[in-house]
């Protein structure tokens, strides 16, 4: 029993082992292939261990070219100011929705309940925001469409409220003569740490691998974020492949980042969520395990 | 009675201000645009604007039924979300329960970080990745396996019969991580005395996991699978979209209703088809998380989302 037990623990870990390779190997290749020599990487192609090392993909990026370094303002900007905005209006929203004694709260909760069930899909929303709001090529357009409120969201933190702050200590404050922004600031806020944590990392992320609203709405590199930029890169050398015009591909060919150079930005693009995840990765999880139940 | 109920709403309305954002947004962000499904039975004409241009009733409809874009993307879309359904929750309980065996806290913290990376790096870092391995020219498996095998390289981007095995093994390896975060948080919360108490009557650990652990899982693989039912119409663009390159020859067994809807909107300027399209998805996929939820709350009450 104890040795059927051992060896249980055995397998146990090398499955482990193994699928933990299978997560980091891709990752392995894409930095090892970023920092090998380029005529290596076009006799050779990409492999796990660079044969002939070489950092010139980073010195180009970060010194020749300036499209990374604009990429990365825009993204962490976008970011930081998309995240504060969310998470106030989230907050803003959820709030009100958990006290009990608000009139009409099931009028509104179902208003926002709705917009996860049902939605008017693309068209009407690209046709919006670009014929109407004309959102195109500005920064607004990386921030506003569907990442600011998601009705995902405002219910995890209704639901955060509803469980963890008392009835008793809001109206208690109230009986003191607090209003309400301030005991939502002062009273409600600083008991939400954990919830306000969690979201900040899910919707940080969330703006920081946006890709698609800069497809849909941005077509001027000097509005390109990082995930953007990447896409960018990836797109052209699909133009080249399915291009049969030969004097097209010789003109393109020149202005083609090199084959580690786009290794290098993917590494850029990655790096950082990488870096950062494994230190909040409580919240991470807490964010995922809480989603998961339903509000 | 008026001034009263002056008086109470006169209490809350700093809460009804705090929601004012918050609403003015959902209404410009999803409201306006579910209005707009009325584009798809319109031949739209951005001279005259949306509400001016022509109605053409069900037209646009008729066009896209008609074409056998409607069928494949409607297979597509559905069957890769079948699978990905019955695969995914598969992995993710394995590798849950295999977890939950590890006593050794550091390696099962570091197992958990590992395993969920992939879901948080972005779809297109993920094309690179594949592209990495898949090119036909540098990419690993051509240069490095298949010629040390001695055989010949293959052109995966031009080749659709190898596409629907590599789209489920990028979105399994994308989408792994997340389930068994869940299953294991649920499998952590089983009360241990259920297991003492299997333990005593000699249950062995296949038994365990069988009678104890699975039971217990039920919950989150009806909630999951649910929430799955419902978005079975719809697909991971970047996944269809960015990970096989755009590439046409693949198209059969890559588009689905989201790329198909995108390329139509903004690269073949189609918009009767595409919004047509939308609607399709908008209206089935609803429909389906009504139903689904309905035949839960039948079955099981609790589980039930709504």
């Amino acid at each position: 029993m104890v040795d059927n037990n051992k060896k249980f623990k055995m397998v146990s870990h090398i499955i482990m082992v193994f699928l933990c390779l299978c997560c980091i190997l891709p990752f392995l290749l894409l930095i090892s292939s970023s920092v090998t020599e380029e005529s290596t990487l076009i006799k050779e192609g990409y492999s796990f261990l660079p044969k002939k090392l070489d950092f010139s993909a980073y010195i180009y990026l970060l010194t020749r070219s300036s499209a990374l370094v604009r990429g990365y303002m825009i993204t962490i900007g976008v970011t930081v100011v998309g995240t504060v905005a969310n998470l106030t209006l989230t907050t803003l929203f959820a709030y009100p929705l958990s006290r009990k004694d608000l009139p009409h709260r099931n009028i509104i909760a179902f208003f926002i309940f709705f917009t996860m069930l049902f939605n008017g899909g693309l068209v009407p929303s690209y046709i919006m925001w670009s014929k109407y709001l004309h959102i195109n090529n500005t920064y607004a357009a990386l921030i506003l469409p569907n990442l600011l409120m998601q009705g995902f969201f405002v219910i995890m933190m209704r639901t955060f409220f509803t469980a963890n702050i008392p009835d008793a200590v809001i109206e208690a404050a109230r009986i003191d003569g607090a209003g309400e922004a301030y005991i939502l600031r002062k009273v409600v806020l600083p008991m939400s740490k954990p919830i306000l944590a969690t979201l900040i990392m899910m919707v940080g992320l969330m703006y920081w691998n946006d890709w698609t609203n800069g497809l849909y709405y941005i077509n001027k590199d000097k509005y390109f974020s990082v995930q953007v930029l990447l896409n960018r890169m990836l797109s052209d050398v699909q133009f080249l492949k399915t291009s049969s015009s030969v004097s097209q591909i010789g003109n393109l060919a020149q202005n083609l980042p090199s084959t580690g150079i786009k290794m290098a930005v993917a590494v850029m693009g990655a790096l950082p969520v990488m870096a950062i995840y494994p230190f909040f990765q409580k919240y991470f999880i807490k964010g995922i395990t809480i989603g998961a139940v339903k509000g | 009675m008026v001034r009263k109920l002056k008086k109470k709403y006169y209490r809350y309305l700093p809460l009804y201000i705090m929601m004012i954002p918050g609403l003015t947004y959902l209404i410009i962000n999803n409201y306006i645009p579910m209005a707009g499904i009325i584009i798809a039975f319109k031949q739209i004409n951005y001279r005259l604007g949306i509400l001016k241009s022509p109605f053409i009733g069900l037209k646009n409809f008729k066009f896209l039924f008609q074409s056998s874009d409607a069928f494949v993307i409607t297979r597509n879309t559905i069957s890769y979300n079948l699978v990905f359904l019955i695969l995914t929750p598969a992995v993710a309980i394995m590798v849950a329960i295999l977890l939950n065996e590890i006593k050794n806290k550091r390696a099962k913290k570091t197992y958990q970080t590992i395993i969920l990376m992939p879901y948080l790096i972005s779809i297109i870092v993920v094309s690179y990745l594949v592209y990495a391995l898949l090119a036909s020219d540098t990419g690993y498996i051509n240069n490095s396996i298949l010629e040390a095998l001695g055989k010949e390289g293959i052109s995966w981007y031009s080749n659709a019969k190898y596409w629907p095995f590599i789209i489920v093994i990028v979105a399994l390896w994308k989408g792994f991580g997340y389930q068994t975060i869940i299953y294991f948080a649920t499998i952590v919360g089983i009360d241990s005395t259920y297991y003492e108490a299997a333990a005593i009557d000699g249950a062995t650990r296949g038994q365990r996991i069988l009678h104890v652990t699975l039971p217990a899982l039920k919950s989150t693989i009806i909630t999951l699978t649910l929430l799955g039912i419902g978005r079975i119409f719809y697909s991971d663009f970047g996944l269809f979209y960015q990970v096989p390159l755009n590439s046409g020859p693949l198209m059969d067994v890559t588009n689905t209703i989201d790329t198909y809807v995108y390329r139509g909107l903004l690269q073949s300027n189609n918009i009767g088809m595409a919004s047509a399209a939308g609607v399709y998805q908008s209206l089935v996929g609803f429909a389906l998380v009504l139903t689904a939820n309905l035949v839960v709350s039948k079955i099981s009450k609790d589980d039930a989302l709504f």
